[in-house]
């Protein structure tokens, strides 16, 4: 099986040259089967990784295709390794990948002024780059996909080139992304001064030899790593691309910006935690601002009113608590939170999706209400998903890998109470926000526009299976991550701990020895809580709209501000863009650039000019000068050879 | 025996006149004419060389820098007919036309 | 032997004089002529009575009378006196020239300027064998390949002169109806 690893990046760029090449002229049907077919070929073979990878030595299995860079005492193959993390990314990446695939043809499908083969394109595209990210064995191919997966986003986000604001979240995606790169060149750079090498297998063997636990030099790698991480999976202060990235179609949202791209970076971490735990001051800012990034984007997804964008800021939250799991040590929680939200998420997005098809685009939640009569699969399966994300206790995937989260940043010697307390608040916002977004969208009175309401149905097979079959992930996902405290009574063991055994690295510091008790107490607390702050935003929100609104302005100061996003893109736009643009073009353009530079090179050139011009007069035609010019010149020769 | 430094002061002589006559001239053939004064004057060099370290290798020069200098009168004088066929004058204060 | 040497001496340059100042181009060519046989004359003084018959020969013999041909078939004038077409160049010029007279002897009696080993051409060996019997040994043997190129070189001397001074037939310029 091992000679066929390249196979499972290989089809989905496959994928790419037949939709965007030969598609064109063979209509939509074409690109309606090849396009999710390839990823469908590319899931089957992931699954016979994932099971020829459980059975090897190591648990790993890897393919080495050719040498890609050899120079020097740099040494780059183009290899691609299984292990139990990357196994279980391929199966998420393209088993999600191809139930959205499917739901695309649904929801795409009577597009016609955009090019249908497009999206495919581009859509498999990313695919190959994101498995090329997750299955590269060294820094340097896993920033092939890194930029990869960005340039995919950029060309998605900007599906409707047409639109201003489309094109603008494109760019400005790619740019913030930039920065996060920048980041990551500068730590791939020391590590190679460091190592001497980009594998990723040999690094993490050798860190603990070559890196000084503590030092500066590892927490600045580590540092550096995180800013990556923060460009692409939005975290504080990156995050700003992501919710304009709804510009995209919605498809796009749920695949790239909730369940795949945007958890690089914590697959990133998650790769290098041998590196991570090495550096106690890293690990405390990725959970400071994990923590803090979840409390602030669940704070300004209450005030939305566009569907998408609450979701968005949903995501960038989730991606907080993930980024805290990670500070406080717990790898596992974060990578399995990293499955249950791309079930969840993905399943809200196409959802929501659903919603906005059938609504003919319009995507304001104040103009909906009452479709649950109208699109019954739709509204189940969004519910299911709330419920999931909200953490309905042993029911839903959420609650088991949330609550993982929860104890762990309380627990670990690495966590702290404060973090376990943000991360509990975080989750009561989550509740309410999400529900409100149901009661508003499926419940209540209809507020829905007269001639958009005569068109409602439920949206086509293509696009509800995947939504049920979502539905189940999310209800049954988290049943392989059931913690001891609940298990242990029935006998049943956590399947996810027992799997990633040995494989991250430890946190270097005393494990304290908490209560069962403790562990009962906290998530029950919280449960309770949970399930009251969503019952409370469905009844005031679908049955009390008034009450609702009678509040929004009682607090209208701290709603605006919730609503104008903290005025963050506009501080950016005064403190970081601003003062760029003005030095670029002040500064280095009309002086560096026009004066100095230019004026050297033209300089040059006016010289030779001039020179040439007070030479020129020597040749003026007249025979005799040029015979007293030999002349001369003789009498100089003749000086310098007796001299 | 006359000394050899003697002889090649009168060259030195020679070859200075006419450099200043290709200078000082204005009629074409006379400029002619000093080079081949010039040339002369190297003819006399050599042979003084060749009777001072007793030699032949100073006649060879003198023989082949002889035929050169008939070789290049008959080619320079043609050259100049065609110039007088041309223009009609032999002033090479006429002939200004090499300018940048 | 000596005195004989700075006669003929002074003799070339006045010669050579009068060839730089007079104005009539006849009268030029004939003073280069006078030059040619005081030139001659050192050349027998200094042992190579055959340079001294071929300069004669060839030099005032062929090349000046072609000069003189030239002259008369083109019906030069005399040029304009010489301080109607001064200028500051033909100045610098003349000094020049005179500084190459003093470089020339400053080199040609320099401690740094020796000659050579002595060659076996001795003048009792010249005197024995006689003048042109000895070039004809040397420039048949050593000089050989230089003696046949140069017979090329005045082939293609004379081609040329045929080329150029043809005249034009009126034939050749009509255009064909």
């Amino acid at each position: 099986m091992n000679e066929y690893l390249w196979l499972i990046p290989a089809l989905p760029l496959l994928g790419f040259v037949l939709n965007g090449l030969v598609a064109p002229r063979f209509g939509k049907g074409f690109v309606k089967v090849v396009g999710p077919g390839v990823v469908g070929l590319s899931f089957a073979l992931s699954i016979a990784a994932f099971c020829e990878m459980l059975q090897a030595p190591g648990q790993s299995i890897t393919q080495h295709a050719f040498t890609w860079l050899e120079s020097g005492g740099l040494y780059v193959p183009i290899a691609f390794v299984v292990d139990r993390l990357s196994g279980l990314y391929i199966l998420i990446v393209t088993g999600v990948g191809f139930l959205i695939h499917i739901y695309s043809v649904g929801y795409m499908g009577d597009d016609d002024e955009y090019a249908f083969w497009r999206f495919f394109a581009y859509l498999n595209l990313f695919l190959f780059f994101m498995l090329l990210l997750v299955l590269g064995s060294s820094f340097l191919l896993l920033f092939v996909g890194w930029e990869g997966v960005g340039l995919c986003s950029y060309l998605l986000i900007g599906y409707y080139f047409d639109k201003d604001s489309a094109a603008t979240a494109a760019k400005k995606a790619f740019v913030v992304n930039r920065i996060g790169d920048f980041g990551f060149i500068v730590a791939t750079l020391l590590i190679f001064m460091n190592f001497g090498t980009l594998e990723f297998a040999e690094v993490n063997a050798r860190a603990p030899g070559v890196l000084a636990a503590g030092g500066g030099l590892v927490t600045a790698i580590t540092l550096l790593l995180f800013l990556g991480a923060t460009g692409k999976s939005a975290q504080i202060p990156l995050y700003v691309w992501l919710p304009d990235a709804m510009e995209g179609p919605t498809p796009v949202s749920a695949l790239i910006h909730a369940a795949t791209m945007v958890t690089a970076g914590l697959y990133l971490v998650a790769r290098m935690s041998g590196l991570f735990v090495l550096a106690p001051t890293t690990m405390a800012v990725v959970a400071i601002i994990g923590a803090a990034t979840a409390f602030f984007a669940a704070t300004i997804g209450m005030a939305q009113y566009d569907i998408k964008r609450v979701l968005a800021y949903s995501t960038v939250s989730q991606l907080g608590y993930m980024f805290m799991a990670m500070g406080v040590g717990a790898f596992m929680a974060g990578i399995f939170h990293v499955m249950t939200h791309a079930f969840f998420k993905a399943l809200l997005f196409l959802g929501s999706g659903s919603v906005i098809h059938a609504m003919h685009h319009e995507q304001d939640m104040r103009r909906m209400g009452g479709l649950l009569k109208h699109m019954p699969i739709t509204g189940y399966t969004y519910i299911i998903g709330a419920l999931a994300i909200g953490g309905v206790p042993l029911f839903t995937a959420g609650f088991f890998s949330k609550d993982e989260i929860l104890w762990q940043s309380f627990a670990s010697p690495a966590g702290h109470p404060l973090l376990w307390a943000v991360g509990a608040v975080t989750a009561l916002m989550t509740a309410f926000y999400m529900f409100r977004t149901v009661a508003l969208t499926f419940f209540g009175e209809s507020r829905v526009d007269k001639h958009t309401a005569e068109h409602l149905h439920e949206s086509p097979w293509t696009m509800t299976l995947p939504l049920s079959v979502l539905a189940v992930l999310s209800i049954v996902g988290g049943w392989i991550g059931i913690p001891h405290v609940l298990g242990h009574g029935v006998g049943i063991g956590n399947a996810l701990e027992h799997y990633f055994e040995g494989f991250f690295a430890k946190v270097p510091a005393e494990v304290a020895h908490h209560e069962a008790s403790t562990e009962l107490l906290l998530m029950g607390l919280t449960s309770v809580l949970a399930l009251g702050c969503m019952y409370g935003a469905y009844v005031l929100f679908s049955r009390n709209l008034a009450r609702a609104e009678a509040l929004k302005k009682a607090l209208s100061p701290l709603q605006k501000l919730l609503e104008k996003k903290y005025f963050i893109d506009e501080l950016y736009e005064w403190v970081v863009i601003k003062p760029v643009y003005y030095t670029s073009k002040l500064l280095l353009w009309r002086l560096v650039d026009v004066r100095i530079i230019d004026g050297m090179v033209n300089g040059v050139g006016n010289g030779v000019r001039h020179v040439g011009g007070a030479l020129r007069i020597i040749h003026n035609g007249v025979i005799e000068n040029y015979a007293v010019g030999i002349a001369v010149g003789a009498a100089l020769i003749f000086y310098f050879l007796v001299y | 025996m006359i000394p050899v430094s003697h002889v090649l002061t009168l060259s030195a002589i020679l070859f200075g006149i006419g450099v200043a006559g290709v200078i000082l001239r204005r009629n074409a053939i006379v400029v002619f004419m000093c080079i081949e004064l010039m040339l002369n004057a190297v003819n006399l060099g050599f042979v003084a060389f060749a009777s001072g370290m007793q030699s032949m290798v100073g006649v060879m020069f003198v023989f082949f820098v002889l035929i050169v200098a008939a070789a290049e009168a008959v080619v320079g004088l043609s050259i100049i007919l065609a110039i007088f066929r041309n223009s009609g004058t032999l002033n090479i204060e006429e002939f200004n036309l090499l300018r940048w | 032997m000596l005195i004989s040497f700075y006669i003929l001496a002074a003799l070339a340059v006045g010669g050579a004089l009068s060839v730089v100042l007079f104005r009539s181009p006849v009268y030029c060519a004939l003073s280069l002529v006078a030059t040619f046989l005081c030139l001659a004359g050192i050349y027998v003084l200094l042992n190579s009575e055959f340079v001294a018959a071929i300069q004669v020969l060839i030099y005032a013999g062929a090349i000046m009378v072609l000069f003189l041909f030239v002259i008369m078939l083109l019906n030069l004038r005399s040029d304009k006196p010489l301080r109607h077409s001064w200028t500051w160049p033909k100045l610098l010029g003349i000094g020049f020239a005179v500084a190459i007279i003093f470089q020339l002897i400053g080199i040609f009696h320099s401690p740094a300027a020796r000659m050579g080993p002595a060659g076996k051409y001795s003048t009792e060996y010249l005197q024995q064998k006689g003048a042109v019997e000895v070039v004809g040994e040397v420039l048949f043997t050593e000089y050989v390949l230089p003696f046949e190129i140069i017979s090329i070189l005045l082939m293609v001397a004379v081609v040329g002169a045929v080329i150029l001074a043809k005249r034009r037939e009126p034939a050749s310029t009509e255009q064909t109806p």
